[in-house]
């Protein structure tokens, strides 16, 4: 470990750079995706509603590792007839970034979903009626009063959501993404000192997950200032 | 849809579920041990314990799963001394090395569950239970230990879940579970649609089963919630 000409140091940070970039890139899909499933859920119709239960309760059985096969390998199977048709020859696949980003995306759109769908049912009818009451349209009514003040409930639990999108990050390293974890078995299979690559991984996760934290605590507070706390 | 291609993966898929029961079923067994004593460790009132406890959550919730494994199955490994120590036969297989960080990862979010149940015996029994003079042992196995168990079922089912899935990663160490085989099978076939279809169906039913047994465990332990029976259903 360490920095300078012979050290690892830079393209550990380099790896914890991807990690957070294709962590971030999956969660803002997620998030996304969750406003749309948690919309279906609570005022779609039963054809919308059934879709959204579905798409929750298989993407959240289902193990992430699998997801990312899917996306990784079923990209490839998608992706090359369409290379065909246009002259290309041989496997076509989508980039790990891509494959993992979408893969963590549509995972954690599950979670999302469930989230915002709790975060909106703590939204107090009143403050609703208020908005219907004062002639608010509904673009309006989501822009001023339901958005915020769902996520001034959700904030938490998307805390909890961003976790495990970082640590459902590390799975991308199995479609050769050089993301922090890639990046320690490269440095531990070079140098033979997998104990320190790997401990070095695990700070590095644990740093991001302690400032991250940080900024979610921060998030809540600004979200919830002018309420008052038992 | 294939359904020739489809019956003979449904085949070798499930295969790979005794293995994926086994390093689920083992280490939910062994974590549930240690979660209880880091929970014990958490209360105790003791700053050295707690804080010890502490940090053996932060840095097993705080880091991912694979990376835990690595450090077990590659890292334990570069020092000598490791490798020549009677541990080494369980440290080399994979088998063992999964199940140890699976162990390892459950027990820290198993104890906050266990923790949340024990918190949640409502001190009035406790009181009635030193009134009739129990001793602290006693009154852990007999009011603490029930009550919280009961309370903290609901949770403790959502961490069942998620070590089925968490099982998934031993396939990177090699281990042929539903996850490692449908790996294998994709990286042949090419065919990830159709096998992830019935890998994701495989675990989804493993899930729902627990999910049932949950729910069945918890009504059997809460009668009182349950609404009276006739007269004739309560004699027989």
């Amino acid at each position: 470990m360490g920095f300078g000409p012979r050290g690892w140091g830079m393209a550990m940070l380099a790896g914890a750079a991807m990690t957070i970039a294709v962590a971030s890139c999956g969660f803002l899909l997620g998030a996304c995706v969750g406003v749309l499933g948690a919309w279906a859920k609570i005022s779609g119709g039963p054809v919308l509603r059934t879709m959204a239960d579905g798409y929750t309760t298989i993407l959240r059985g289902v193990p992430d590792l699998l997801v990312i096969y899917l996306f990784y390998f079923g990209a490839g199977a998608v992706l090359t007839p369409i290379g065909r048709l246009f002259g290309a020859s041989g496997f076509i696949s989508l980039p790990g970034f891509a494959a993992g980003a979408l893969a963590i995306g549509v995972v954690s759109g599950a979670y999302h979903t469930e989230v915002f769908r709790g975060a909106f049912r703590a939204v107090s009818r009143g403050e609703i009626e208020a908005a219907i009451a004062s002639g608010m349209s509904p673009s309006l009514m989501l822009r001023r009063i339901i958005g915020p003040l769902t996520l001034r409930h959700a904030v938490p639990g998307l805390g909890n959501v961003w976790q495990l999108t970082l640590k459902e990050s590390a799975l991308v390293s199995v479609t050769g993404l050089v993301e922090l974890l890639r990046q320690s078995q490269i440095g531990a299979g070079s140098t033979r000192q997998p104990f320190y690559f790997f401990v070095t991984a695990g700070a590095l996760y644990l740093l991001i997950t302690a400032i991250s934290g940080q900024g979610f605590r921060l998030a809540e507070q600004r979200f919830s200032r002018g309420v008052r706390r038992a | 849809m294939d359904w020739a291609f489809m019956s003979e993966t449904l085949l070798a898929l499930l295969q790979g579920v005794p293995l994926t029961l086994n390093l689920a079923g083992l280490s939910v067994a062994l974590g549930g041990v240690l979660a209880l004593g880091l929970a014990l460790m958490r209360l105790s009132g003791w700053p050295p314990l707690d804080y010890f406890a502490r940090a053996y959550l932060a840095v097993f919730r705080g880091t991912p799963l694979l990376v835990q494994i690595f450090l077990i199955y590659y890292g334990l490994g570069q020092f000598p001394a490791v490798r020549a120590s009677w541990a080494w036969a369980f440290l080399r297989e994979p088998y063992w090395c999964a199940i140890l960080a699976l162990t390892l990862n459950t027990a820290a979010y198993a104890s906050e569950i266990f923790r949340g149940g024990i918190l949640s015996v409502p001190h009035g029994q406790i009181e009635a239970a030193m009134a009739s003079g129990m001793s602290p042992m006693m009154r852990l196995r007999r009011i603490i230990l029930p009550l919280a168990v009961r309370q903290a079922l609901p949770g403790y089912g959502n961490e069942l879940i998620l070590m089925i899935k968490a099982t998934s990663l031993a396939s990177i160490i090699t281990m042929m579970e539903i996850t490692g085989i449908a790996a294998k099978l994709i990286s042949e076939t090419f065919r990830a649609i159709e096998i992830f279809i019935i890998a994701g169906a495989i675990y989804l039913v493993i899930n729902f089963v627990i999910t049932r047994i949950v729910h069945a465990l918890e009504y059997w332990l809460t009668p009182h919630l349950r609404p009276a029976t006739s007269a004739a259903g309560a004699a027989a």
